[in-house]
């Protein structure tokens, strides 16, 4: 519900982004469309405050690109665009070509400029033109799951080093605040989901992504910070759907895969329709679980931000206006806030859950 | 928005890579040690209730145990006690009878001599008797010889004599 609310908002927004530019205003006017697909978006810096366009001194954290060209691997920092990311400012390679950042896609920069960028796009669809290089750098997102991936480390090595050095003693500190997490994941999600006999071979996977997926979320709503989307980001969602397809796959057991591809007591006729059905869902199921967590969490960040956008919106058309809304505004994110603060343990939790479900069937023992 | 919509290959391979590595150093550092030793713990809780449980039922079964104690003592002690006043009756009775025996020997004894000593009595009183006939007669057989009349008045003089003895 919230998802559908978000993408509603979002495509008003789009629709008066896009209405606006034959105006002559269109530069100076706000515009909310871009604005929230800005903040949502993958980046390649981690912007703190500041306007470069704005002539506001910006300032971010530099992250590392690093291109693959097909003449080898090409690497430097973000910050060589100087926060352009219209296409502008051209960086050049070892191998003779030079790029541009044109929306936070690295493209091959065109000698002459077109349309004010040098990036080669078609100036109709903005879509990028010809071979371009392949970019494996570090994102805001990846940054974003970078740090949580060294937090989770530190912590959890912490949490674990307290059963180490006080085995059988009640749990202190850190190790008191996260174990009854841990127990809820075994207990609660591993176990009924699974089984007690196969649940111990999934627990540490499901231990990880949930924390992985709740801290990411969490990570994405602190303010001030980049206003990082790590779960929001569909590369790093995909890739953690991709692990529950791969061990739902693999640890499959014969009853998993006879009901699949010949369900056993169904007449023929139906069971041509069925198997395919069946078949789909092997791939649609971690497909589901990519799609929800990404749509919640970018939905959570749209809402967030389409009331800011809302304030600012109104705040263009006069101080007194934009004061009036803003209370409003600022309530509603607060709340906002608190219920993205549950739906950033929610998600965890119901990914984590669904995975477990999935590994559960597949481990399944025959039962009639 | 497409940017929003389509995964790029450089996140999911850094994504790939780094979730990978997140999940083989976090279950050989973290959730190894973690799972194990919330195990150990559970059981350990676990053996140690029934541990407890154990002690408890040790210490019932030891209250019982010396509640048997106490009842046969006190059993005993009511055995003893019975014993006890059973001897002393019969003690008693044994002395009690004991007693009456002397008593009756001592009365036997006592008659005995009593009749001993009448017979005794008896005995001298016969031989005094005789003595004084004898004596009588000699006396009289003495007076005889002088005179009959003399005679006569001698015996009943002596007649006399012995009745005032």
């Amino acid at each position: 519900m919230l998802c559908g609310f978000a993408f509603t908002v979002l495509a008003a927004a789009d629709a008066t982004a896009v209405d606006h530019p034959e105006d002559g205003h269109a530069e100076e006017s706000f515009k909310a469309g871009e604005y929230i697909i800005h903040h949502i978006s993958d980046a390649h810096s981690v912007h703190l405050f500041g306007k470069h366009s704005e002539g506001i001194p910006e300032v971010s954290i530099p992250l590392p690109v690093i291109l693959w060209t097909g003449d080898g691997l090409e690497f430097f920092m973000s910050s060589a665009f100087h926060h352009d990311t219209e296409g502008k400012v051209k960086v050049p390679l070892a191998n003779g070509k030079s790029v541009v950042n044109y929306h936070e896609k690295i493209l091959y920069a065109a000698d002459e400029m077109n349309h004010g960028t040098y990036a080669s796009v078609d100036h109709e669809s903005h879509q990028p033109i010809g071979m371009q290089p392949i970019d494996f750098s570090i994102t805001k997102s990846v940054f974003g799951m970078l740090m949580i991936i060294i937090l989770m480390v530190i912590i959890f090595r912490a949490v674990a080093n307290g059963y180490k050095k006080r085995p059988g003693q009640a749990p202190k500190g850190i190790q008191n605040a996260l174990e009854p997490l841990i127990i809820f994941i075994r207990d609660e999600v591993a176990v009924p989901s699974i089984g007690e006999k196969h649940a111990h071979r999934f627990t540490p996977f499901l231990l990880t992504v949930f924390f992985f997926i709740w801290l990411c979320n969490i990570l994405g709503l602190i303010p001030f910070f980049g206003g990082f989307n790590v779960t929001g980001t569909l590369g790093i969602t995909l890739i953690l759907a991709g692990f529950v397809f791969l061990i739902t796959t693999v640890s499959g057991n014969k009853h998993y895969w006879g009901h699949i591809l010949w369900p056993p007591g169904v007449p023929l006729p139906i069971k041509l329709i069925l198997v395919p059905i069946e078949f789909v869902g092997i791939f649609l199921k971690p497909t589901v679980l990519m799609i929800r967590l990404t749509a919640n969490i970018t939905a959570g960040h749209i809402v967030i931000l389409a009331f800011v956008s809302l304030l600012l919106i109104f705040g263009e058309q006069s101080q007194a206006l934009g004061l009036g809304v803003g209370v409003g505004s600022v309530l509603f994110m607060v709340f906002m806030f608190f219920l993205e603060l549950l739906v950033a343990f929610l998600q965890a939790y119901v990914f984590t859950l669904l995975a477990a479900l999935y590994f559960g069937d597949a481990t399944q023992e025959a039962h009639h | 928005m497409d940017a929003l919509l389509s995964p790029s290959l450089g996140t999911m391979v850094w994504a790939s890579i780094a979730f990978l590595l997140v999940l083989v150093i976090l279950r050989r550092a973290a959730w190894g040690p973690i799972l194990k030793g919330l195990k150990e713990r559970e059981e350990s809780i676990s053996n140690s209730l029934n541990e407890a449980e154990k002690a408890r039922q040790e210490i019932e079964n030891l209250k019982s145990d010396n509640e048997k104690l106490l009842q046969e003592a006190r059993v005993e002690r009511d055995e003893i006690l019975r014993e006890a006043r059973e001897i002393k009756d019969q003690i008693v009775a044994e002395a009690k009878g004991l007693a009456k025996e002397e008593a009756d020997r001592i009365v036997t004894n006592a008659r005995e001599a009593v009749q001993n000593e009448k017979a005794a009595a008896v005995a001298e009183l016969k031989s005094h008797v005789a003595q004084l006939s004898l004596e009588i007669a000699e006396k009289v057989i003495r007076l005889q010889l002088a005179d009959e009349d003399k005679q006569r008045e001698l015996v009943n003089k002596l007649l006399e004599e012995t009745n005032v003895n």
